[in-house]
């Protein structure tokens, strides 16, 4: 007679108090922001704060169902969501291209080093009205105000994770007889991906700073125009509901790089176990 | 496939220039199907010797051939096993078997039907959608073994391919090893520190001096095939490691 082995089958994660503080732990980070709410209309309700300083969430929940309403919101944002993915597009791209060719070139390094190193020591705000010069008042200077700031971290993260690949599996795919492209498509680029994932989510993140550091450079359309413009209207709570766009935009984003990871790199969750 | 060195040398670059021999001058011969394992002290340049005969480091000084044809760069039909199992960690053991098809441009589906095919004889079926992390070290040392199998060559190389063992399961391995041989009927030059594992699989133990290492014993073993455990208890096979590791002794220190 087989009995079964109870002991080892018995799983902690069932017990009541356990998965309770599961869930409280899930849960915490919404817990957080409801409190932040609380204690922001507590503020304006007691008007603690002069309500053109922080209006209560009611009169910003009325200027987001405004804004929405008459589709200026919809139209600002659209634009630096564009200008976001195309500078995205733009800065990854060479991001990549450049950090893989100096990851296989050394020399490359050495000669473009103080370049890149200069140009990221420098403030974006400082040269994004040379970049409005350059590129006009459109949104290409914002597109290149993005791809700029995003361009660094890939570059970086490209440069990491290519060098970063083992020399042992180097040896074996050169026993195998992998061309230069096999050896990039079945070792190089999975192995470099995970360090090129996390260097994605940090330029999301970025991204939307360039793009809206263009718009307030230059004037004309965006998130960041809105923001200036309802500033100069005193318009706060038009204010706060552009930059809390912002933050969707830019947390969409990065929770699409996140799934994106969560999709490919199954073989990292299950190693960490 | 037959291997020959012909005074064979191997020096790196010393870090303070000039140049440190880690191997050789040596001389030998592996005919085809024969299985010769290397024992040595460390440091005395076996793994460099396996790097040569792979294609993966250049001879100094002297050559190595593969059926009189100079090694200078990786063969397909020799494949090599290291001591890491050097899987690739984002690929499950299926793909991982099947990375030398799929590197030679065969399609999805006829891989996939070839690894299966080997996956039972390397007690793998089980665990063809596991991830390297998730398999131990024999598992994974099983999976390398596949991936070599499966580029259908005619030597294998092993580089003290169960040194991370225990060692139950490395008698396992050694075991089937022999058993995988049988079928593919394959030259192997094996390193090994293990000096009974060594009679036990080979036809033939060479030992290497210290650094830089030359051939001071060529020990034949004649003990019949096909080998089984009880052999680790018997005269002969004793005297034999005897044998080996009294000339590895009078390297002395
Ligand atoms: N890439 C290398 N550069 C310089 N020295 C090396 C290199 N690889 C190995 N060596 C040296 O060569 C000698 C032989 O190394 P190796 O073939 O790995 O020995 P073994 O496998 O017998 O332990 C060692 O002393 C080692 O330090
Ligand atoms: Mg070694």
């Amino acid at each position: 007679m087989r009995k079964s082995p109870t002991v080892l089958t018995h799983n902690h994660d069932t017990e009541p108090w356990v998965r309770f503080s599961l869930l409280l732990r899930r849960l915490s980070p919404i817990l957080a922001v409801i409190c932040l709410l609380l204690l922001w209309a507590w503020i304006s309700e007691r008007e603690l704060i002069s309500h053109i300083l922080v209006p209560p969430p009611g009169d910003v929940y009325r200027a987001f169902v405004g804004a929405l309403a008459d589709g200026v919101l919809a139209k600002h944002a659209f634009v630096t969501l564009q200008e976001m993915l195309y500078g995205l597009l733009l800065g990854v791209g060479i991001g990549l291209a450049v950090g893989y060719a100096i990851a296989k070139l050394p020399l490359l390094e050495y000669i473009l080093a103080p370049i890149i190193v200069g140009f990221q020591s420098t403030p974006i705000v400082a040269y994004a009205p040379l970049l409005v010069i350059w590129f006009g008042s459109g949104p290409a200077s914002k597109v290149v105000t993005t791809a700029v700031i995003v361009f660094f971290p890939t570059l970086v993260n490209t440069i990491v994770g290519i060098r970063g690949v083992s020399p042992k599996l180097r040896d074996l795919m050169r026993s195998l007889k992998a061309g230069r492209w096999r050896t990039f498509r079945h070792l190089e680029a999975p192995s470099a991906l995970p360090v090129i994932l996390a260097g994605l989510k940090t330029s999301t993140t970025l991204a939307v700073i360039g793009a809206v550091v263009g718009e307030f450079v230059s004037q004309g359309s965006g998130l960041g125009y809105l923001v200036t413009a309802a500033r100069n209207l005193y318009d706060t709570p038009l204010v706060i509901v552009a930059v809390l766009t912002m933050t969707t935009i830019s947390l969409c984003l990065y929770g699409l790089v996140a799934l994106v990871e969560w999709r490919f790199l199954v073989w990292q969750r299950r190693s960490n176990i | 496939m037959r291997l020959s060195l012909r005074e064979l040398a191997v020096a790196y670059r010393a870090p303070a220039g000039g140049s440190l021999p880690a191997l050789g001058p040596i001389s030998f011969d592996v005919a085809a199907q024969e299985f010769v394992c290397v024992v040595g002290p460390s440091g005395c340049g076996k793994s460099t010797l396996i790097r040569v005969l792979a294609g993966l480091a250049p001879a100094s000084t002297g050559a190595a051939l593969c059926d009189g044809e100079l090694i200078e760069g990786p063969m397909p039909r020799i494949a090599v096993m290291f001591q890491d199992a050097n899987l690739m960690p984002w690929r499950t053991v299926l793909d991982n078997i099947a990375l030398p098809l799929e590197i030679a441009g065969m399609a999805r589906a006829a891989r996939y039907k070839i690894v299966r095919k080997l996956l039972p004889q390397l007690h793998l079926e089980r665990f063809e959608q596991a991830y390297p992390a998730e398999l131990s070290g024999g598992m994974a040392q099983r999976v390398a073994l596949g991936r070599a199998i499966v580029q259908n060559p005619r030597v294998w190389l092993l580089d003290e391919p169960f040194g991370a063992l225990d060692a139950l399961t490395r008698e396992r391995l050694s075991l089937e090893l022999l058993r995988l041989r049988q079928r593919y009927t394959q030259t192997i030059i094996m390193v090994t520190h293990d000096i009974s594992e060594a009679v036990f699989l080979a036809d033939r133990v060479i030992v290497l001096s210290r650094r830089p290492g030359q051939l001071v014993a060529d020990i034949s073993v004649g003990l019949p095939r096909p080998r089984s455990s009880d052999m680790l208890y018997q005269r002969d096979f004793l005297q034999l490691t005897k044998r080996v590791r009294a000339s590895i002794e009078e390297l002395g220190n």
